[in-house]
């Protein structure tokens, strides 16, 4: 399944960290990635300027994964343009 | 010839904060375990994910200050001139001219005026206005409280601002310390000021994720961050023979002052740091751990703040450290950054002196990863002779100073 969502928050992860995207999977750790909390922090800031939406500080603390980043972000934009088709 | 370093009293105190506009509104509210916190007036909060702050209440500038006095001040600065006003008619000092000379003037502030910033840039950067107010850069500068103060009693000796985030008062008041020991200086006010709420300021908070969404619980498993607060407070320092032979009200003795840097993780706290910050102040006052009783704790109520000071103290106090008392009253007067560790200066000195410890307020549930003896929410007796009030700034920037209850 091409999933271009996926793709494109793993090339986040990887620019935001710097390191090359073949490095990224579904499966890497955000700790595995070398992240620490600074470097998750640049990266929810990648993420909600790229993806244009609002991460809760709750739901960024429980994430480990890049599939749960994945799945996260995915939450949210549906949750957006679900909002902008209902106010359209 | 080498002087013998003197002892060094606290003869004056003063503080304007959440918990009210004087020392004995902060300390009452303290004892009562009484938080001031609650939803923030100051900026428009449609666009920021918390809600919640601890903002001085019904706070009227004209009972203060002259129209012509307020246009110099940001809030930030007034605050520092109250709390410094208050401090000094409360040590009864009389500054004759000489003294004045020898008086030092040490403020912390982290931010300096930022309501002032916030609103002109916005006027330059949204607004498009031509100009902003011909005044603000002297209201911005961190070192307007020092400087106010400085006119306003015509005091004339060293004066300087220290700016380490959360850590900017303690190294304030444990530099003026180290002056009049030394006798660089014969009388120092020092202590901190702050006024964190703007709307930018409060949007780089956010995106720090550290601030919590409901309140501040330090050491409680369900701690979820910091709550930003506002005051300032400011303390008279002076060689104790001197105090004594002129009838002074002394509240307490400052005994050491310990410092040092992580070298480690411009936000991540360490272990180690904040430990050799507190072997530090109990070297410097020739104390031995035993015989401390009570740490004021940077206790921010943040996920990682929390667990590392805990094992910071363990590390410095080893069997000692279960017998320690260790509260924060950041719980209650929330974190005023670069004018907190003045507030709990003041917190430290009035436990020993009224063998009261304030509580940790906000408490629910016990953390293993934080299994020290927190004082939960309910102030308790007790004699303790000496105390340490800690402070660790981001960027791993640490200061501790060490108090003594005097007769």
């Amino acid at each position: 399944m091409s999933d271009e969502l996926a793709e494109k928050v793993q090339s986040v992860i990887a620019s935001s960290k710097r390191i090359p995207r073949e490095q990224v999977s579904l499966d890497s750790t955000l700790e595995s990635l070398g992240m620490d909390s600074l470097d998750q922090l640049n990266l929810l800031f990648a993420l909600e300027s790229d993806f244009n939406i609002s991460i809760p500080d709750e739901e960024a603390k429980s994430i480990r994964t890049v599939r749960e980043m994945v799945e996260g972000v995915r939450k949210l934009v549906a949750g957006a343009s679900g909002q902008a088709a209902a106010t359209a | 010839m080498t002087m013998v370093p003197r002892r060094v009293a606290v003869t004056g105190l003063g503080a304007i904060s959440a918990l009210g506009q004087d020392v004995s509104c902060f300390w009452n509210a303290l004892i009562a375990g009484r938080p001031g916190i609650g939803r923030i007036t100051a900026v428009d909060l449609s666009n920021i994910r918390f809600q919640n702050g601890a903002e001085v209440r019904d706070y009227d500038p004209a009972q203060h200050f002259e129209p012509s006095q307020a246009d110099l001040l940001d809030r930030f600065a007034q605050f520092g001139l109250i709390a410094a006003r208050q401090a000094i008619r409360d040590s009864g000092i009389v500054l004759t001219p000489e003294l004045r000379q020898r008086t030092a003037i040490i403020t912390g502030s982290s931010v300096g005026g930022q309501s002032t910033q916030d609103t002109q840039f916005w006027a330059v950067y949204h607004n498009n206005s031509p100009r902003v107010h011909p005044l603000t850069i002297p209201r911005i500068m961190p070192n307007a409280g020092a400087s106010h103060i400085s006119m306003e009693f015509g005091i004339s000796g060293p004066a300087f601002t220290v700016s380490t985030a959360c850590a900017s008062s303690n190294h304030a008041i444990g530099q003026a310390f180290w002056m009049v020991r030394d006798g660089a200086a014969e009388l120092a006010i020092a202590g901190g000021s702050e006024t964190p709420f703007s709307f930018g300021f409060l949007k780089a908070w956010e995106a720090m994720r550290v601030v919590a969404p409901d309140t501040c619980r330090p050491f409680s498993r369900d701690r979820r961050g910091l709550i930003l607060a506002e005051g300032a407070a400011m303390l008279v320092l002076e060689p104790l023979e001197v105090a004594r032979a002129r009838g002074a009200p002394v509240y307490a003795e400052i005994v050491g002052f310990g410092m040092s840097s992580d070298a480690g993780h411009i936000t991540t706290p360490s272990i180690d740091g904040p430990a050799r910050a507190m072997q530090a102040a109990l070297r410097d006052g020739n104390l031995n751990a035993e015989a401390v009783g009570y740490i004021n704790a940077h206790g921010t109520g943040t996920p990682s703040n929390d667990p590392t000071e805990t094992r910071a103290i363990r590390q410095v106090f080893g069997a000692h450290a279960d017998k320690l008392a260790v509260s924060s009253t950041k719980s209650m007067h929330g974190h005023a950054l670069g004018a907190a560790s003045a507030l709990e200066a003041i917190a430290t000195i009035l436990a020993l002196r009224h063998r009261t410890l304030p509580p940790t307020a906000n408490f629910t549930t016990p953390d293993p990863e934080c299994d020290l003896d927190v004082v939960p929410n309910q102030s308790r007796p007790a004699e303790v002779e000496y105390a340490l009030s800690n402070a660790f700034a981001f960027g791993g920037l640490n200061a501790v100073l060490a108090f003594r209850r005097l007769e």
